[in-house]
């Protein structure tokens, strides 16, 4: 009786287990000799906005190497993926790949020989591209300069390093395109979202991601995590003190500042500047569609928000004479230096708000987003590695202080900020949030 | 009175725990090698070493600083028996005005600390925080690579002495 049962499971795991196989399976496409001469120039540079819009070069380029080449290592929970070569090189590139295969590989994450991809790679945004810009990307990088460079093996553990994982994955998580416009909502506002929800892929990082590190699609745009920085909240619980309006969002994505919300840092670095090669009509867009779900709903709330906002941040905002009167606190004898005392020293020669600047006037801290955000990871990490351009670029520069100052010193000072700062509420998990960043490896420049 | 170490000795002194290390160093102590460029940690003339990693002075505040251990120039060696770092800028003559090199000289030493033989890009990387207007950093990148054979000498001929 029992070996009959146990038979039977066997036979049904096995049917089962056989059916996910079938279905999971891709058959290779044929390999092609695609002309890069053969490409319209206007359709090219089409492909090369939306390649700017899905900022393709940044997870496709190792540091240092030749771009769209590959090797930059992309870090999940599961382990390390790298960027693949997509230069059109036939041996090691997309060389061979057909436009129907790249078509593939954008909608269903498979390649042309039939593997499935791991969704590091964002095929669940991409299945959103029409056919016609799908085209156009193809286009693109069809005419890239054929790079000969082998791809580098993930580095995931068993038993995720077996592919068809990433295909039980899809069928839990990948909803294919393309984009469906609402008709109820403007033509801006449609390009916006389209961008957004496609190319741009914004919600890869702005929203949290489930234990098997699908995006939570309950609380879309509700905070995520990337390359170790806490990516804001962009829907109703912003953490911005004055809510994002299409022109604030417009001049921090074309410029990368935003006067009531400051610097793009971190990982937002890169998208600024790729975004320098779309046109305004695009980014405007972009704001557009962004600001719409961004803070309160209600105008009234959203007027009372950015009044209350700026009021506080102007009665918060130090004077240089202020600090004078206020920042006595704490001794250098006793062992404990007071928040205060450190932002007097360290921090008040910029962030003041009496007198003229010969640099780029940081924003004032009662209006700032990583002092106002829940979570302490991008204040703690300005502190420690400060806001440096790309090399080559230029931009605002705020120093490093993480050999200045010793981790009680920056808990200090991080206690010191956000209560005179934010109306938010003291951070509790600061010592452990550093204590992790200290550990890990100091990002190191790229070369230009 | 905050008791400080600088270059291995100690010094009380007597200021606000707000004011920046670099005045304590230059009014204080009269330790004059860092210079005040910007005050705002944009251009790198007022590195000292604060437990042997590279910070701006004129922003780390006299009370951060306490009980650790600060290097500057002045330690590195003397006039008449200069530090390898500093007679790799004098060979190179890497000095053209010389308002920058007190502050380059200290973080490439503190990159020759970590790294024996850094590549030129290395060397680029450590010292991208600190400017010269004159145009000698070719002469700077020189001097950091030969200040970089002086130290592995140093190490090697004592060694090489004791073996014979």
């Amino acid at each position: 009786m029992l070996t009959r049962i146990l038979g039977g499971l066997v036979i049904v795991v096995a049917v089962v287990f056989g059916a996910f196989f079938a279905w999971q399976w891709r058959g290779e496409l044929p390999p092609v000799t695609a002309n890069a001469a053969s490409f319209d120039p206007g359709i090219v540079a089409k492909g090369a906005v939306l390649a700017a819009v899905a900022d393709c070069a940044v997870c496709h380029t190792q540091a240092g190497g030749k771009p769209y080449a590959g090797g930059f290592p992309v870090k999940t929970p599961f382990g390390i993926v790298y960027g693949t070569n997509i230069t059109p090189d036939r041996d090691t590139g997309i060389g061979t790949w057909s436009e129907a295969a790249f078509r593939r590989a954008l909608r269903e994450g498979v390649g042309r020989k039939g593997t499935h991809f791991y969704p590091a790679f964002p095929y669940d945004h991409f299945t959103n591209i029409s056919d016609g810009d799908i085209s156009a990307l193809y286009a693109f990088l069809m005419t890239r300069e054929p790079v000969h460079q082998p791809n580098r093996p993930t580095r995931l553990s068993f038993p995720l390093n077996w592919r068809p994982f990433a295909a039980a994955w899809n069928l839990l998580y990948l909803r294919q395109g393309p984009y469906r416009p609402d008709p109820g909502k403007s033509a801006e506002w449609n390009r916006g979202a389209y961008l957004v929800a496609g190319a741009g892929h914004c919600s890869a990082c702005h929203t949290p991601r489930n234990a098997l590190g699908a995006e939570t699609k309950s609380d879309r745009f509700g905070g995520g995590e990337a390359e170790d920085w806490y990516a804001p909240a962009l829907d109703a619980a912003s953490p911005a003190p004055v809510p994002w309006t299409v022109d604030e969002l417009y001049a921090y994505l074309r410029t990368g500042y935003a006067d009531q919300h400051g610097f793009a840092a971190g990982p937002m670095q890169p998208v600024v500047l790729s975004l320098r090669k779309v046109p305004d009509a695009d980014v405007h867009a972009i704001a557009t569609f962004i600001a719409s779900i961004s803070g309160p709903r209600d105008a009234t709330a959203r007027k009372r928000q950015t009044e209350g906002a700026l009021a506080f941040a102007a009665q918060r905002a130090v004077t240089t004479t202020g600090i004078a009167q206020g920042g006595t606190t704490g001794s250098a004898n006793t062992g404990t230096v007071s928040g205060a005392t450190l932002f007097a020293g360290a921090c008040a020669s910029c962030h003041h708000s009496g007198g003229g600047l010969p640099i780029s006037r940081p924003v004032a801290l009662g209006l700032s987003t990583p002092v106002n955000e829940p979570d302490p990871t991008n204040f703690l990490r300005i502190v420690l590695d400060g806001i440096q351009p790309p090399l080559g670029h230029r931009g605002p520069i705020m120093p490093s202080f993480s050999g200045a100052l010793t981790d009680p010193q920056i808990e200090a000072l991080a206690d010191y900020v956000r209560t005179q700062y934010s109306r938010g509420g003291r951070w509790t998990n600061v010592p452990a949030a550093l204590a992790k960043m200290r550990q890990q490896q100091t990002p190191t420049m790229e070369a230009p | 009175m905050t008791v400080l170490n600088v270059n291995g000795q100690q010094h009380e002194v007597d200021a606000d725990p707000r004011t920046p290390l670099l005045y304590v160093l230059r009014d204080d102590l009269k330790l004059n090698a860092a210079k005040f460029g910007c005050g705002l940690g944009q251009c790198g003339a007022c590195t000292v070493l604060v437990d042997h990693t590279p910070v701006f002075s004129c922003l780390t505040p006299l009370a951060a600083v306490e009980g650790r251990y600060v290097r500057t120039v002045e330690g590195l060696g003397t006039i008449d028996k200069p530090g390898p770092v500093q007679r790799a800028f004098i060979e190179e003559q890497s000095a053209q005005c010389g308002y920058c090199i007190p502050g380059m000289m200290m973080r490439a030493q503190s990159l020759l600390e970590k790294n024996a033989a850094p590549s030129d890009a290395q060397i680029r990387e450590a010292m991208a925080p600190n400017l010269c207007r004159c145009g000698t950093q070719m002469r700077i990148l020189r001097a950091v690579h030969r200040a970089a054979r002086l130290m592995t000498v140093e190490i090697e001929r004592p060694m090489r002495e004791a073996e014979r």
